[in-house]
């Protein structure tokens, strides 16, 4: 195991983050801020409350998890198209160094960052809204399962690309409609009974679900199956880059 | 001594159909410099680029210090450091960062002593605070340099590395690689200047359409190939070779003001005494007279187009 090399990715692309300190953070906690008072403040005084929570409190895990989804996915993606753009990729190639380690690397300095600004958005929403975390430990394995997965499916999405546009489309096709309408801002036994059947093939509600289930211990799907479709996400995920890097797809001529 | 680096059968096709590398074998010696010559797309960067990892052999086998670079590929490419032939730098990470970083990439733990002595080396301590892309084109050549150094490698391949560089860059160059070489490195170069693998390389090789022509140690390949030249200055010019002298292979130039005797290296015999005395029979006299070894160019120009 060259533990030099993911520890060098490691520190190299949370620099990166460190560099770009204020779009990474401030946009993301700033937005955050702006949801709550719009959502929060203008139309959440019209619900008195969701499943038993002020409807500020219902808001906050989705807010959360919709940040860090998008947030994983476009940072891990940018973090392994970059090099691939400007063509520095050539040493991460001709080092000794293997898929797994530069997954960790990689796909480790991007979750992370994703926990920070996760746990970020949690103390900046503590500002609007009274809220409290029945089970704190299966808040943080959601989110830092959620964090590596989406990073993971990012890292992928950085090595399929092969141009900015395509880069940019993915996030802003897929991955955000996904997390809008995962439940983020509404419950979903909310919706009509057809959506709701529709809704269930969105993978994101039952990221959602579970992560609120942590916070106030009601959830859309039973928790087993939120953690059991966060798991299978991870491994699919796994499962395509063990085979990006296996057949050399995008990377090797 | 085993070759440091063994390769057997090499051969490319890309996916686009087009044969890159057919068949190439080539031992490169310890601690030697080998040049690698040959025009715009005969294979080098492919050659390079299958030994370092970067692009998969369609079939062949290379060994690294008697590491397979497949089998056995973290030993090998542990050994080796790549300056590629393209300027592909970060941007927007320091000097010392990237180079830092390189360090770590090929399993080092962080040493900054080295990585100070390497910068000094390159006449980039200066400059190591500064972002990369504040670089000019030279400088980034010695980023490039730095970073393959960076683990201390036991191999150097450098692509073309003073393609663009001016002279004096090139001079300040040649030498590091020269230190290098007598630190015991082994350098793989490649380049269009032969003057630079005159000047530097212990081989030469020299590869034309995904084939090694021919691999040789310098100094044999140019006592091998070369011609050498004995022109006379004469004192009366010349309208043309007088038949007395048909036997030798003479030619006239400057207006037959000069008297040109081409001659191989490789003879014994090079005919010069005898061609004198017949002149001094003749009375035809000459002012000056001086000699001229062909050069690498000259050698490296016939060997291609030959196999052309
Ligand atoms: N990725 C690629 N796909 C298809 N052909 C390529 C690729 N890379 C190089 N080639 C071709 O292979 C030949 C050898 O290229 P290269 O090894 O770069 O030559 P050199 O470095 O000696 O100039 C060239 O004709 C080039 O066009
Ligand atoms: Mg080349």
């Amino acid at each position: 195991m060259n533990l030099h090399a993911i520890k060098a990715i490691y520190i190299f692309e949370l620099a990166r983050t460190w560099r770009t300190l204020f779009q990474s953070i401030a946009g993301p906690v700033i937005s955050t801020s702006l949801y709550f008072i719009v959502f929060g403040a203008a139309i959440g005084g019209r619900f008195a409350s969701v499943e038993g929570v002020s409807y500020g409190a219902f808001l906050v895990p989705g807010l959360v998890m919709m940040s860090v989804l998008t947030e994983s996915v476009s940072n891990a993606s940018f973090g392994i198209y970059m090099p691939r753009y400007s063509g520095t990729i050539y040493e991460l190639l001709s080092a000794p160094v293997s898929a797994f380690e530069t997954v960790i690397g990689y796909v480790g300095a991007a979750a992370t960052k994703s926990v920070i600004l996760g746990t970020l958005i949690l103390l900046t929403a503590r500002l609007f809204v009274d809220f409290s975390i029945a089970h704190p430990f299966w808040m943080i394995a959601f989110l830092m399962l959620t964090s590596v997965t989406f990073s993971l499916l990012g890292f992928i999405l950085g090595i399929w690309a092969d141009g900015w546009e395509k880069l940019q489309i993915v996030p802003m096709l897929i991955v955000t409609p996904l997390a809008f309408l995962g439940g983020s801002f509404y419950s979903i036994s909310m919706l009509p009974p057809f959506w709701q059947k529709i809704t269930l093939f969105n993978p994101v509600v039952y990221l959602v679900s579970g992560f609120r289930w942590s916070f106030y211990g009601a959830a859309d799907v039973p928790v087993a199956l939120s953690l059991a479709i966060t798991g299978l996400l991870l491994m699919i995920c796994l499962a395509v880059v063990w085979w990006i890097f296996r057949t050399g797809y995008k990377l090797k001529n | 001594m085993q070759p440091i680096i063994e390769i057997r059968g090499l051969k490319k096709t890309y996916a686009s159909g087009f044969q890159a590398l057919k068949g190439v074998d080539l031992d490169i010696r310890r601690g030697e410099i080998l040049a690698l010559l040959g025009p715009n797309g005969a294979g080098k960067t492919t050659l390079i680029s299958i030994v370092c990892g970067i692009v998969r052999a369609t079939a062949g086998s290379v060994t690294v210090d008697g590491h397979d670079i497949l089998r056995d590929w973290r030993a090998a490419r542990s050994l080796i450091g790549l300056v590629p032939q393209e300027l592909t730098t970060e941007a927007f990470e320091s000097v010392w960062a990237t180079v830092s970083f390189s360090r770590g990439l090929f399993g080092k733990p962080p040493n900054p002593v080295v990585i100070e002595r390497i910068l000094k080396d390159l006449s980039l301590w200066d400059k190591r605070d500064t972002k990369v892309m504040a670089l000019s084109g030279g400088m980034k050549r010695r980023v490039l340099i730095a970073k393959a150094l960076s683990h201390e490698p036991r191999i150097l391949f450098l692509d073309e590395p003073t393609a663009g560089v001016d002279v004096e860059l090139r001079r300040g160059m040649w030498e590091m690689i020269g230190r290098l070489r007598e630190s015991g490195v082994t350098i793989i170069l490649t380049t269009h200047y032969i003057e630079e693998a005159e000047e530097m390389a212990d081989s030469i090789g020299v590869i034309s359409g995904g084939r090694i022509v021919l691999v040789e140690q310098k100094a044999a390949l140019m006592e091998k190939l070369g011609k050498r030249l004995l022109t006379l200055q004469l004192q009366n010019p010349l309208d043309a070779i007088p038949a007395e002298l048909a036997d030798f292979p003479l030619t006239l130039s400057e207006g037959g003001r000069e008297l040109v005797y081409r001659f191989d290296t490789q003879n014994e015999r090079t005919g010069i005494a005898g061609l004198l005395r017949k002149l001094g029979d003749h009375g035809i006299n000459y002012t000056n007279l001086r000699t001229e070894e062909s050069s690498l160019e000259e050698i490296f120009v016939s060997l291609v187009r030959e196999r052309a």
